[in-house]
């Protein structure tokens, strides 16, 4: 099932130690945006009273992956999505098609890439933890195998019958994500997205294009066929013309 | 010559228009430099939020599909064996070859990186739609260009090149039509992908079908509008013979396509969105209304398509709401979810116009120097006129 990050909103003081680890750790300008970008892969925002910590939330199915012509974006066998900034040519598919709106452009570099939170796979493949979970003093991002995370998360929410949304968000959204979160507000007062269908997006096109080979071979046979029956009257009716000309119209 | 003069006041007019190119020129040229040595921020009004602008749903999504008349004609004449309609096939295949022309180099313009695009061919992804239209695109331009060579082969005098190609058009031929069928479609496949982004009136499971069958019919449209373009340019007379039934032919799919977009609409219960007077639901009226429905209602009578100033007016409305379309599903039907509006910027507006403006200028030189219309090149035709 692979490693995972659980995020729980309540316990988060919104100190940013999980930002600034962040940019030290991918060697990203120090500013932290309000906003996710190309150069903030991490933000932790305030709203409804709560601390709200946004980044890629590593897709079990990531769409990004499954829409990247030249397979840039992968996911590991570990759990994070990676980015090969090489082989990008910058059609931006991604970020068109990610339905949490996670990889962001440098509009402002003329060689630009897409960036993203990658889930420290430098550290992951050391068998270290993320930078942002080694960061966080509070346990409000927690590190670990994605079973014993959602394990954890419905531990904390049974614990204290009240204090929690009955909801891990991650668990089905999107055909189910590596990051899950649960929250003392619910998650659509949040801004997040709570209508997403729990078959991932990927399957929608993947059912159009595997069937492309078996199209092609009908449809070739058909249009030839076409061609076959229009060219065979055209013929006949040369040669009954001839005939009709000569006379012996039998 | 003063009754030339009078006959085609016109020809005294390029004067304007080549000033009109060269400004319009020097400014393709500028924003150039700037896209290149400052990157997509300092010239379009694309952001994080909204990654896929004018040249993605103009350039990209019009140019591809109104290039669709090539594949449409080459498969009535040589697959359907309607002979007569080949003297307008040579012209079609040119503007498919130059819409797909103007595609290409409108991606390099929208790439981040448009130097790698060659890494669509070394790194594959088959799970990727936009990894199958990379690949269709690119073949079928290759069709295109063989479809056209027996045109300069002809010209240059290589007549067994122009022998063997006429010997292989079949095949040739359902390549393309196969190729296209995939890719036209497929269009349609890239916003399968965002379900929850793209707004009810525009999202569909049979968005590909969408895509295809207005394409064919926009197409259509296409042709008469290029075959009138032509007429008034180089003062040719219409084929209304050729064009009137063509234009049956669009009645048809635009019937079809209309349908299928309502159910599509009644499957996710956006009805009612279409007359909430939501910025969504206007757009949609306008461009269902306009490039749908008038156009199938108008060319219905065959009054007022066998009269060429109406039946220009219906193709008119088809390719109108084609591009009103592909405009709504990639910027109108976005907006919503994506939190912001997008306008595009000046400097994406030139990109595009000047792209479109080079390609006609290309079709007209190139009917002017190869035999494309039927009667030769364009230029000759005018000097026995003027000459008779």
């Amino acid at each position: 099932m692979g490693m995972g990050l659980l995020i729980d909103f309540s316990r988060c003081v919104g100190c940013g130690a999980c930002s600034s680890a962040c940019k030290e750790q991918n060697k990203l300008p120090e500013k932290i945006d309000e906003v996710l970008t190309a150069y903030t892969w991490t933000i932790v925002q305030q709203k409804e009273g709560i601390n709200v910590r946004s980044f890629c939330m590593h897709c079990d199915v990531p769409t990004c992956a499954s829409v990247c012509p030249v397979a840039a974006l992968t996911k590991t066998p570990e759990g994070p999505v990676v980015y090969d900034g090489e082989r990008c040519m910058g059609c931006r598919y991604c970020m068109m098609a990610c339905p949490f709106q996670i990889p962001k452009y440098q509009w402002d570099r003329p060689v630009p890439v897409v960036g993203k939170c990658i889930m420290c796979a430098g550290r992951l493949k050391e068998g270290k933890q993320t930078a942002c979970a080694e960061a966080c003093q509070y346990e409000a991002t927690t590190f670990g195998k994605k079973e014993d995370l959602i394990w954890e998360a419905r531990t904390r929410i049974r614990s204290k019958p009240g204090a929690y949304v009955d909801h891990v968000y991650g668990l089905t959204e999107a055909g189910g994500t590596s990051v899950i979160m649960i929250s003392n507000v619910p998650f659509e007062k949040l801004g997040m997205k709570t209508n997403l269908p729990a078959d991932p997006p990927a399957m929608r096109t993947w059912q159009v294009l595997s069937n492309i080979p078996d199209f092609v071979g009908v449809w070739a046979v058909c249009l030839y066929g076409v061609h076959w029956i229009t060219a065979r009257r055209e013929d006949v009716a040369k040669a009954e013309s001839h005939n009709n000309g000569r006379g012996d119209r039998s | 010559m003063n009754a030339t003069a009078t006959l085609y006041p016109r020809r005294f007019r390029p004067g304007f228009w080549t000033a009109v190119f060269v400004l319009l020129f020097l400014a393709f040229c500028a924003v150039t430099v700037i896209r290149y040595t400052k990157g997509l921020g300092a010239v379009t009004h694309l952001s994080d939020r909204f990654p896929w602008g004018l040249w993605i749903g103009f350039d990209l999504l019009c140019g591809v599909g109104l290039a669709a008349g090539a594949f449409t004609l080459t498969a009535v004449v040589h697959l359907f064996n309607l002979k007569r309609f080949e003297p307008i096939v040579r012209p079609t295949i040119l503007t498919g070859f130059l819409g797909y022309s103007f595609v290409i180099v409108a991606l390099l313009f929208d790439l981040g990186q448009p130097w790698r695009i060659w890494h669509a061919i070394v790194y594959w992804n088959p799970h990727s739609v936009m990894f199958e239209v990379a690949w269709c695109v690119m073949l079928y331009t290759t069709v295109l260009a063989v479809e056209f060579s027996p045109v300069v082969f002809e010209y240059f005098g290589f007549h067994a090149p122009a022998r063997i190609i006429h010997r292989l058009i079949t095949p040739l031929v359902i390549i393309g039509v196969l190729l296209s069928t995939l890719h036209q479609s497929s269009l349609g496949s890239l916003y399968l992908i965002v379900p929850s982004k793209l707004h009810p009136l525009w999202y569909s499971p049979m968005l590909p079908l969408h895509f295809y069958i207005s394409a064919i019919g926009a197409g259509i449209g296409m042709v008469v509008l290029e075959s009138y373009l032509s007429k008034r340019a180089f003062h040719r007379h219409l084929e209304m013979d050729l064009l009137e039934p063509l234009a049956r032919g669009m009645v048809v799919c635009l019937g079809i396509y209309g349908l299928m977009r309502l159910q599509a609409i009644h499957r996710n219960h956006a009805l009612g969105s279409i007359f909430n007077f939501s910025y969504e639901g206007q757009m949609f009226l306008i461009e269902f209304t306009l490039g749908v429905i008038l156009p199938v209602v108008l060319m219905s009578f065959r009054r007022l398509r066998s009269d060429p100033d109406w039946l220009v007016g219906g193709a008119f409305l088809a390719v109108l709401g084609f591009v009103m379309n592909r405009l709504n599903v990639s910027i109108t039907g976005m907006e919503a979810a994506s939190g912001t509006r997008y306008i595009p910027s000046v400097m994406e507006i030139i990109v595009s116009v000047g792209l479109v403006a080079t390609g006609m200028a290309v079709f007209a030189f190139a009917v002017r120097t190869f035999n494309i219309f039927p009667g030769g090149p364009v230029s000759q035709t005018l000097e026995q006129e003027e000459g008779a």
